[in-house]
């Protein structure tokens, strides 16, 4: 008997336009010790698989036909007080964001041993002491002065520890984990999923783990359940759906992954991903307005140059300057981009890279160092004239698609408006030639440009950003995570796009991500920051075959393998 | 047209359809409103008109005829014979009129000051919110009682009650733009922060163009929630103004004027000069105050289902 029997599962959610159905007839087991990952793009129902089980379904949302059965009794017909007994005691779950999910203003000690008041009929001598024990299993050191802290005194992913102690403490059959690991750096996620695969099997747990990224699947689960639009598509032993997945979907979808080891050329094209209607258009560009302007650049030469650039923000305001308190977000980092390359940086959060792409384009003014594009000067010291004249070859695609662009602008005005502000082109009618050719080239269609953002999802939307950073002409575009908020499959789509248009364009990219198989995928050299200080610069192979620096060999080392 | 059946397809007015309160005071303050704006047709006489008043018809009770003349009112007579449904249609005109122009000064004054504390910051935005919050710490009505005495002390005696209605206007409106501009700088520092901001400086946008044509149009849901719910408190800010005797003269009378005429009738028996005008004031303001928690909520995409 399985420790955990869905069958038929179906979850409605009525709405305006007729019920919509997130879980479709979905049948799962999973057994004692045993990690199932359930894995599926932004809205295959994955979650609300999870959530469906602990009875945690947002209203209008409900669970319609099928059941739920826990070690052989049948769970989805309990009431709400009922079902207490279960959720938190016999099912505990770990949510995505340690921030959230744990008492700000509570201690850890007060959280745990509240805890395991509720669920267990122990004193409280001894939920304190098991608190303490639980701490030092999931490897949090000195457990018992740490217990005493509050949820801010500790890192990211120590939190995500005590927030597993916390779904360990009333010894549960059975863990949700639900993206457990997506919110935290690559070295802090790999000593969490090891760290669950041990309790898993030293505890006979198991374990629902669900996710979007496969290289977490691929290190930690025993079986695999793929999901595509509410439906099971495909379940089986985590290496046979790897190497020799059975449906399409699974086919395309594991091919959209950047493997870790190789460099290749193109994704292959994702048949069944989110269709975007996305098919790149062959298009002439020879003689046609984007490829025209100021002549390129040689390929070889050195195109942008940095020199012991800083930035400092100021964190806590005063009128006196010594009651200021500064951070250093970029220490006196150098490097040259040469013309018509690919330069990658690459670091965890916080290490300055989005900061250095902000300090460049000029949305943060440097506060010393040097910054050449093309022999002109960035840093506004020679004549703000030069600065600005040189940063319209200077454009950038931003990580985030859905605050990037003004939402009550039509995406024909959203992508004409840097011609309009630089004056670049005669009229009105030879600009919405241009917008049209532009949507055009990034895969879109030019009837794009009467709609509002709203009405495109996370992949067209990031197309309409580039279209409206290539509209200044640029020599140069920053993209600074420009995937990382996209579906592995669109991000596959974005990631040949960008290649493509560089070649065609001749463009020079700086290309900024946490994701080393992306980042391995794109640039010819690549730069590791950490704590705002630059500590390699290296070719891309060299960087991930011979790692140099001690940092970046544990990067490399750590970073989710993927085989295939 | 296509306009028409975009906005019936809205997902606002499907909540719209959905939510009773809001169906009920949308057409209680729309026929109000329409019937103030069509007062001279609708209202029975025009009480500006003396001509058509005569003085045996006052404190006649409503729908009885007078001892003296025989004629009936709906809702009675003044001590001065002046039919009061008239009288409430033409108030109430008086009380949008300064309402709805005083918003709309509080909220040019409000939105234009919140943008620019919000994306200036540092010494400005100190500057705008101290004086916002300075504001704060006197009632509003006394802030518009200090401004009306200032004006008016200012204006020649002749043109004082043809003034008085703009100066009330300009009393309400600046004493309500602290709303406004705080509801605005804290939309406009989130909106701030979003990379279309850093998109439109990249592109070479310059600063009044990001505020006005950036995140103006991104903080206007807020302000309309606000407007619409100051309406209703610069309506009964007038009619507290004009109540006291400080606001609308009593050559032009609002509603406020009305209820300060109808109080001293009130122990006297003749409570219908009172009655009338202050049911008009309340039903004015609590359905347009409803129509602001229901657009609020509309608007609320935290509360969306």
């Amino acid at each position: 008997m399985a420790l955990l029997d869905i069958k038929n599962m179906l979850v409605e959610f009525p709405g305006r336009h007729g019920t919509f159905q997130a879980v479709k007839d979905v049948s799962l087991e999973v057994a004692e010790g045993e990690i199932l990952g359930l894995v599926g793009e932004s809205g295959a129902g994955k979650s609300t698989v999870g959530n469906a089980v602990l009875n945690l379904l947002q209203a209008p949302g409900r669970l319609s036909s099928g059941e739920v059965w826990l070690n052989g009794e049948r769970i989805d017909q309990l009431d709400k007080s009922m079902f207490r007994t279960i959720r938190g005691k016999r099912i505990s779950m770990i949510f995505q964001d340690p921030m959230t999910s744990l008492n700000p203003i509570e201690t850890i000690e007060f959280q745990l041993v509240e805890t395991i008041l509720t669920h267990m009929d122990i004193s409280r001598s001894e939920a304190e002491k098991r608190a303490v024990d639980l701490l030092e299993q999931v490897g949090i050191p000195d457990a018992p002065k740490r217990i005493k802290q509050y949820p801010h005194q500790f890192s990211g992913g120590m939190r995500q520890r005590v927030v597993i102690a916390l779904a360990l403490s009333v010894e549960p059959e059975l863990i949700i984990a639900d993206e457990p690991t997506t919110a935290l750096d690559v070295t802090i996620q790999a000593q969490i999923l090891e760290l669950i695969k041990d309790l898993c099997k030293s505890r006979n747990l198991g374990v629902i783990l669900v996710t979007h990224d496969m290289g977490v699947i691929a290190e930690t689960a025993d079986r695999v359940a793929v999901m595509y639009k509410g439906a099971l598509i495909e379940v089986g032993e985590t290496q046979q759906i790897l190497r020799d997945p059975k449906e399409p979907y699974t086919q395309s979808l594991i091919a959209a992954v950047p493997p870790s080891n190789i460099k290749i050329h193109r994704f292959p094209k994702v048949a069944l991903a989110e269709s975007d209607g996305s098919a790149l258009q062959d298009f002439d560009l020879k003689g046609h307005w984007l490829a025209s302007g100021e002549a390129h650049d040689p390929k070889g030469g050195t195109l942008l140059e940095v020199k012991n650039l800083s930035k400092r923000f100021l964190v806590q305001g005063a009128f006196l300057e010594r009651n200021r308190t500064y951070v250093d977000a970029i220490k006196s980092i150098s490097f040259d981009v040469k013309a018509g390359e690919t330069f990658g940086l690459v670091g965890e959060s916080g290490s300055g890279k989005s900061t250095v792409a902000r300090v460049i384009t000029g949305i943060h003014p440097a506060t010393s160092g040097e910054m050449r594009f093309a022999g002109k000067d960035l840093t506004g010291k020679s004549g703000k004239q030069e600065a600005i004249a040189a940063r319209q070859d200077i454009q950038m695609v931003f990580q985030d698609p859905y605050s990037s662009l003004n939402g009550r602008m039509k995406i024909g005005s959203i992508v004409a408006e840097p011609m309009i502000v630089n004056k670049l082109t005669s009229g009105a009618e030879e600009r919405n030639e241009i917008v049209a050719d532009l949507l055009e080239l990034v895969g879109l269609g030019k009837d794009a440009a009467r709609k509002y953002p709203h009405e495109f999802s996370g992949g067209q939307r990031q197309r309409i950003s580039i279209a409206r950073a290539l509209a200044t002409r640029p020599r140069f575009l920053i993209c600074d995570e420009p995937t990382s908020a996209l579906d592995v499959s669109i991000q596959a789509q974005i990631l040949n796009l960008l290649k493509d248009l560089q070649e065609e364009l001749n463009l020079t990219l700086l290309f900024i991500s946490h994701d080393l198989p992306v980042i391995r995928q794109m640039c010819d050299r690549i730069g590791v920051m950490q704590f705002g200080e630059l500590l390699e610069v290296n070719e891309t192979e060299k960087i991930f075959e011979a790692p140099e620096h001690a940092y970046t060999q544990r990067l490399v080392s750590q970073m989710p393998k993927f085989m295939k | 047209m296509d306009m028409i059946k975009r906005a019936l397809d809205s997902d606002l007015f499907y909540s719209f359809r959905r939510t009773p309160v809001a169906v009920v005071s949308a057409i209680v303050a729309l026929s109000l409103i329409l019937s103030a704006v069509f007062a001279p047709l609708l209202a029975p006489f025009n009480p500006f008109d003396p001509s058509s008043l005569n003085l045996m018809n006052g404190f006649s009770a409503p729908m009885e005829p007078n001892a003296f003349t025989g004629d009936s009112f709906i809702m009675g007579t003044d001590d001065q014979g002046r039919d009061v449904l008239s009288t409430i249609l033409y108030g109430m005109r008086i009380s949008l009129f300064v309402g709805v122009l005083a918003v709309l000064f509080a909220l040019l004054i409000g939105v234009v000051l919140g943008l620019v504390a919000a994306y200036a910051g540092g010494r400005t935005d100190a500057i705008i919110m101290r004086i916002a919050d300075v504001q704060l710490t006197f009632p509003s009505i006394l802030v518009a009682m200090l401004i009306f005495g200032i004006a008016k002390g200012f204006t020649p005696i002749h043109l004082r009650d043809q003034m008085a209605i703009w100066v009330l206007i300009v009393s309400i409106g600046l004493s309500d733009w602290v709303q406004f501009a705080r509801v605005v700088r804290g939309a406009a520092l989130v909106e701030k922060k979003k990379e279309y901001v850093e998109a439109a400086i990249l592109i070479g946008r310059g600063p009044i163009a990001i505020i006005f044509k950036h995140i103006l149009p991104n903080v206007l849901s807020p302000v309309l929630v606000i407007a619409t719910i100051s309406l209703a408190l610069a309506i009964i800010a007038e009619a507290t103004l004009s109540f006291l005797g400080v606001g609308a003269p009593p050559t032009q009378p609002s509603l406020g004027t009305l209820i300060r005429i109808g109080q001293g009738f009130l122990f006297s028996g003749e409570w219908w000069i009172l009655f009338f005008p202050a049911v008009t004031l309340l039903m004015l303001a609590l359905s347009v105050n409803l129509l602001g928690d229901w657009l609020r909520d509309a608007l609320n995409p935290k509360l969306d289902d």
